[in-house]
């Protein structure tokens, strides 16, 4: 397996070597070591579970700074939708707009064109392909992990249709320079304004495509009180929006299925919710539904870790957005259809296998659940794995010792103990106080 | 050789369907830990609840084990239910002996058994009437 880059590191200094993020983790990917956590690298799905969950804010999502937008002649933004509900309702889309060229951006594109672009393309591939239905979204990057990760059985019924994020970085490039003519492309930086963490990963390392056409991303934390000034000096916003409320609603968990032609459809958020949902659909038991939004966020994007505002508000401003905001602005043309099919496809990686070969790996297994029958079962995690399961694991790929248990090596300590005190009796005391005497 | 067999059991419990779920998802767990392909893992999930599924419905519950060895997993579903009266038509796919109330709830379409065999490389039966019936599924690796 290649080296993986994750935007999800730890910032050790601030570590307090605590079991929270261990027990949130839906991959079991972080460990406490040495009193500090350490992520697995070939485990993280870069869901950002850990990084809402760490009261000590030791987990960061590694994002670009914006002073790389000076490493290109022209530049353009790409708001995610998740962005216009950070902010009061007498803040519209156009003032969010417009304040991003005022920022420095030349252009802007907005993503929810690029998320309408995704369900024309999607109700046409679904029409073409109903006999590998249920399809899964492929929209949500933690999720497209989860699947190579976990339930490598079910890639092949992943949506083959690049992200959102992509189609608008691409169309977004191509607009651009059809509109000034003498534009090379590679003057153009393309940035993206998220409120997630594995988008980061996913532009280092697309799934779909060999290099991302998005050459940064930009959390929308680092922007929130920028744009903001901006705003408030705003008077005449500029009309830019090309999308309508049916790209906008893809913010949140139920968009994009609700856009789609059939509504014979499946929406669940939450990673662990998730989970449960792919679970099901591997031993069958969900083929009467056409497609399956995930997101491995909780009320989707606009819960995204790198978000400003909570998500409940957010999620009330979407719906007055609703009322003022027409469901199409403009249909989806054919020539914004092309290129959007995938051009290179997700791989099982494999982070469970014990063992190469299956002799081998049976006997790591049968050892793996002698240990965990030792352990106490409290799954405590004072040894800095989430369960006594997980340690069992960990000792049989020698990781671990038996003796990280607490509990263990109280035992032990005591056995040793009382060892000694029986040795002690044992001992010939008499004769050697003599000889001690004598000398 | 014992060192080379893991050895699983579960109870099927017709009062919490949920378990049939949990048992699924540790056989998987399980062969995955051990390298064996996602599809052959597929195959198994879903046989094995087809067989559950049975268990529930036809004699409300039983037991499954499952023996994995290198070279095949072999899952035996048995149950002390009414057995299988006419085990011709039962391999009918679309035949079935499930209630009304079974078939409401999405249950009883007629295709356990042949969904079994479809997802397995051998199977066999063992069943007497008012005593029980034992499936024992075996899908080599």
């Amino acid at each position: 397996m290649a080296a993986y880059y994750h935007s999800i590191v730890l910032d050790e200094k601030l570590c307090m070597g605590c079991t929270n993020c261990i027990k949130r983790c839906p991959t079991e990917a972080i460990r406490v070591h040495d009193g500090k956590a350490r992520i697995f690298n070939e485990k993280c799905i870069d869901c950002g579970e850990c990084v809402r969950t760490c009261p000590y804010h030791a987990k960061v999502a590694q994002t670009d700074s914006l002073d790389i937008m000076a490493n290109y002649k022209y530049t353009i933004a790409l708001p995610a939708p998740t962005l216009y509900m950070q902010y009061d309702l007498k803040f519209t889309r156009q003032h969010v707009v417009t304040a991003l060229k005022m920022l420095g951006f030349d252009a802007v594109y907005e993503v929810a064109r690029g998320a309408e672009i995704v369900t024309a393309v999607t109700d046409q591939y679904m029409e073409e392909h109903r006999e590998n239905l249920p399809l899964i979204s492929s929209a949500c990057p933690a999720v497209v992990r989860l699947l190579q990760a976990r339930f490598p059985s079910l890639l092949p019924r992943l949506l083959p249709i690049k992200s959102p994020m992509e189609i608008s970085a691409m169309n977004a490039r191509k607009e651009f320079c059809q509109q000034n003519p003498g534009v090379k492309s590679s003057e153009v930086g393309v940035f993206f304004i998220s409120p997630c963490a594995a988008k980061m990963t996913g532009v280092r390392n697309p799934i779909e495509l060999k290099k991302s056409n998005v050459n940064g991303v930009f959390s929308i934390k680092s922007v929130y009180f920028k744009l903001l000034k901006q705003m408030s000096k705003l008077k005449e916003p500029e009309d830019l929006l090309k999308a309508g409320y049916k790209g906008v609603r893809w913010a949140s968990i139920g968009g994009e299925a609700r856009a789609l032609k059939t509504q014979n459809v499946l929406s669940v958020d939450g990673i662990q919710n998730v989970v449960r949902i792919f679970e099901q659909l591997e031993d069958d038991k969900l083929d009467d539904v056409d497609f399956i939004e995930a997101c491995a966020c909780t009320g989707g994007c606009l819960g995204g870790p790198l978000t400003v505002e909570n998500l409940y508000v957010a999620r009330n401003r979407q719906r007055q957005h609703r009322d003022t905001t027409p469901t199409i602005l403009e249909p989806v043309a054919p020539e914004e259809m092309e290129n959007c099919m995938f051009e290179t496809y997700p791989q099982y990686l494999d982070v469970t296998t014990l063992d190469a070969d299956r002799t081998e790996a049976i006997k790591k297994l049968r050892r793996m659940n002698e240990i965990c029958e030792e352990l106490p079962k409290l799954d405590c995690g004072a040894c800095g794995a989430p369960s006594c399961r997980a340690l069992s694991e960990d000792i049989v790929r020698g990781k671990a010792n038996v003796t990280d248990c607490v509990f263990v090596l109280r035992q032990k300590v005591r056995d040793l103990a009382r060892e000694m005190m029986i040795l002690e009796g044992l001992m010939p005391s008499d004769s050697s106080k003599e000889k001690e005497n004598e000398e | 050789m014992s060192e080379e067999i893991i050895r699983l059991h579960y109870d099927i419990n017709d009062e919490d369907f949920s378990a049939a779920g949990e048992a699924s998802s540790g056989v998987k767990k399980t062969l995955s830990a051990l390298g064996v392909s996602p599809e052959t893992v597929k195959k198994v999930a879903i046989a094995m609840y087809e067989a559950e599924i049975n268990a529930v419905i036809h004699a409300d519950g039983g037991e499954a084990d499952i023996e994995i060895t290198p070279e095949e997993i072999k899952v035996v579903i048995s149950d002390r239910g009414p057995g299988i009266p006419d085990m011709e038509k039962a391999m009918e796919p679309g035949y079935s002996t499930a209630t009304e109330t079974v078939r409401e709830l999405g249950f009883g379409a007629g295709m356990g058994l042949p969904n079994m065999k479809r997802y397995t490389d051998e199977m066999y039966i063992d069943t007497k009437l008012g005593e029980g019936t034992t499936v024992t599924l075996i899908v080599k690796i």
